[in-house]
């Protein structure tokens, strides 16, 4: 029986990873709630959550094949530019900004709890690995 | 680890409403300032913004092999304007800087205006700091997994 830290984990690291993720972009939208023509950004996180997830099941993740020992490894970003998507504004204002703060403010502190949860989920992940090494 | 970056964002935020408060303040003490001439009058000044591209602080680093990215991080002031808009002329004769007219000129400060801008800027201050407060313990909290 071999313990390997990727089954152990499960989704919850990539989970955190995007979460973290997704809360540096809405801090970017509040940060540019006034600049003129800024458009305001996010993540579909449930559709990247289930492409990582569907890399994890398949046992690879999408990580391009190196077919020579010269080529440069792509690095491997869990999120690429293409992914993050422009919001609908639901009142756009006259200087071209798509920034709603209240929406971004609500957005960022429901990332933060849901982060708290995928947390404790990985916290408990890591606890139950120490209890099952102790042997206690 | 991409959580301290929202400490530079909020922080350009801050930074950026900062300006524009100080702006506001100037803009403010000098509603008043008289003159005589056009050319030495006290105009409005207003902070621009912009978003801070990614790819140009990649570039400064000096990864510039990584995959482009057009996402931004933070924002910046691009430089502080003075409105144009029209002086007020006054005709007050008595004033010690009335020109040969009896004419007083004032700047073109706005002060309602120049409140509304006030509260809306600290306001954004405000958000930004608590965004900061959230990433703080965010990052407080990744410190005790496995405790």
């Amino acid at each position: 029986m071999n313990i390997s830290f990727s089954n152990a984990l499960g989704i919850h690291e990539q989970a955190l990873e995007l979460r973290t993720k997704r809360a540096e972009v809405l801090a970017n939208n509040i940060a540019n709630a006034d600049t003129p023509g800024f458009k305001a950004r996010d993540i579909d996180f449930y559709a990247l959550l289930k492409q990582e997830k569907q890399g994890l099941a398949a046992g690879d993740s999408l990580e391009m094949a190196r077919t020579n020992g010269k080529h440069l490894p792509v690095s491997q970003d869990l999120l690429a530019s293409d992914q993050l998507l422009y919001r609908t504004p639901s009142q756009p204002s006259i200087d071209g900004n798509t920034v709603d703060s209240q929406t971004e403010k609500a957005e960022f502190m429901k990332n933060t709890l849901q982060y708290q949860s995928s947390f404790q989920f990985l916290s408990s992940r890591f606890k139950s690995l120490t209890n099952a090494i102790k042997g206690e | 680890m991409s959580l301290s970056q929202i400490f530079d964002i909020a922080g350009s935020g801050m930074s950026a409403q900062s300006i524009r408060l100080n702006t506001t303040a100037s803009n403010i003490a000098n509603a008043e300032t008289a003159s005589s001439s056009t050319g030495d009058v006290y105009r409005a000044r207003k902070p621009v913004f912009a978003a801070v591209q990614q790819d140009v602080l990649r570039q400064a680093m000096g990864a510039d092999f990584m995959q482009e990215t057009p996402e931004s991080t933070g924002v910046a002031v691009k430089g502080i304007v003075e409105s144009d808009a029209p002086l007020e002329m006054r005709y007050q004769p008595d004033h010690p800087q009335a020109n040969e007219q009896g004419y007083v000129f004032y700047p073109n400060v706005n002060v309602v205006e120049e409140m509304a801008d006030m509260m809306s800027a600290s306001r954004s201050f405000q958000t930004n700091v608590e965004i900061m407060d959230a990433a703080k313990t965010m990052m407080q909290r990744l410190l005790t997994l496995g405790q």
